[in-house]
């Protein structure tokens, strides 16, 4: 009973904040609902016996990919309202959409039986009396190691990507060239001049 | 009332259509645009997730994860592509990208 309460105090939380995403009329606001939204799909993972990705979920989306969102609405000075243009000609459309594939999925789900074998099935199956966090450690650091390792390199082509693009070399600063200044002799800095007694330079 | 896997899958689905739905809405904001696409993945996480926890298989979860690392790079190189073209540009309209070329 009390896991039926929180499922759908969790689920209908998780379907509203993601219809205030795509309709919220400020995208700071959009963040906020999107991070109310992953909240919720956190405790629904909890729900589900899956802590390590609930934790996860809280820790990279909320803490990391939400933020960045957050960061790149607020720094770029956009005017929304006209980007907002054109939300009620795609309404029909997009709506028309919508139902069609809600429609193709709720066909695809009503004719959908699970198999007496698929238990048996289980490639990897949880191993008892061992923590989500546990079993998903054992299988991911053996039979996953190598794609383990791809993913950290997706994120580091990730990392490397975004700091490419983004950087820049600004005109008009001045900044210390340590490498500049070790090379540089003294014939560089100083001229001397034989001034001639009584008349200057 | 027990609380299945159809249930699970039902909000996936509803969170799924309200991603593809935020792209057709918000055809011209591209920040809109990538957090509807969150929201798909996010969809795809639950149904994973829900998957491997009724059938008692690690696998989906293990799937789940990665699927969390693509989704996290995305969103990084999505929004350093927006930032340079909002630098580029002034303006972050989807419609003028085919300027983008050369």
């Amino acid at each position: 009973m009390i896991q039926a309460l929180a499922f759908y105090l969790f689920a209908s939380i998780t379907v509203i904040a993601g219809m205030m995403v795509i309709s919220a009329k400020n995208p700071v606001h959009s963040v906020l609902w999107l991070i109310l939204a992953f909240f919720n799909a956190a405790g629904l993972f909890v729900l589900l016996g899956a802590e390590f990705l609930a934790m996860i979920l809280v820790i990279v989306y909320v803490g990391a990919v939400a933020v960045l969102f957050l960061f790149v609405v607020m720094m770029l000075d956009i005017n929304f309202e006209e980007l907002r243009k054109g939300f009620y000609t795609y309404l029909p459309f997009g709506l028309l959409v919508g139902a069609v594939l809600l429609g193709e999925l709720a066909i695809v789900g009503l004719g959908w039986v699970t198999s007496d074998h698929a238990a048996s099935l289980s490639r990897m199956p949880a191993p008892a009396n061992v923590t989500n966090t546990q079993a998903l450690g054992q299988i991911l650091y053996t039979k996953y190691v190598y794609v383990f390792q791809a993913s950290g390199l997706i994120l580091l082509t990730a990392m490397i990507g975004a700091i490419v693009l983004t950087h820049r070399t600004r005109g008009g600063v001045r900044k210390q060239n340590i490498g500049e200044q070790n090379m540089r002799q003294p014939s560089d800095a100083t001229a001397l001049v034989h001034v001639q007694s009584g008349e200057g330079l | 009332m027990v609380i299945g896997l159809g249930h699970y899958l039902t909000v996936s689905a509803i969170l799924f259509v309200l991603g593809v739905l935020g792209i057709f809405l918000n055809r011209k904001n591209i920040i809109i645009i990538l957090m509807s696409i969150e929201l798909i993945l996010l969809a795809v996480n639950i149904n994973l997730v829900a998957f491997s926890s009724f059938l008692n298989d690690m696998a989906g979860q293990i799937f789940a994860m990665f699927v969390l690392t693509v989704a996290a790079g995305e969103a990084a190189i999505g929004l350093a592509i927006l930032v340079i073209y909002f630098r580029n540009r002034g303006s972050i309209a989807v419609d003028d990208v085919n300027m983008m070329k050369g």
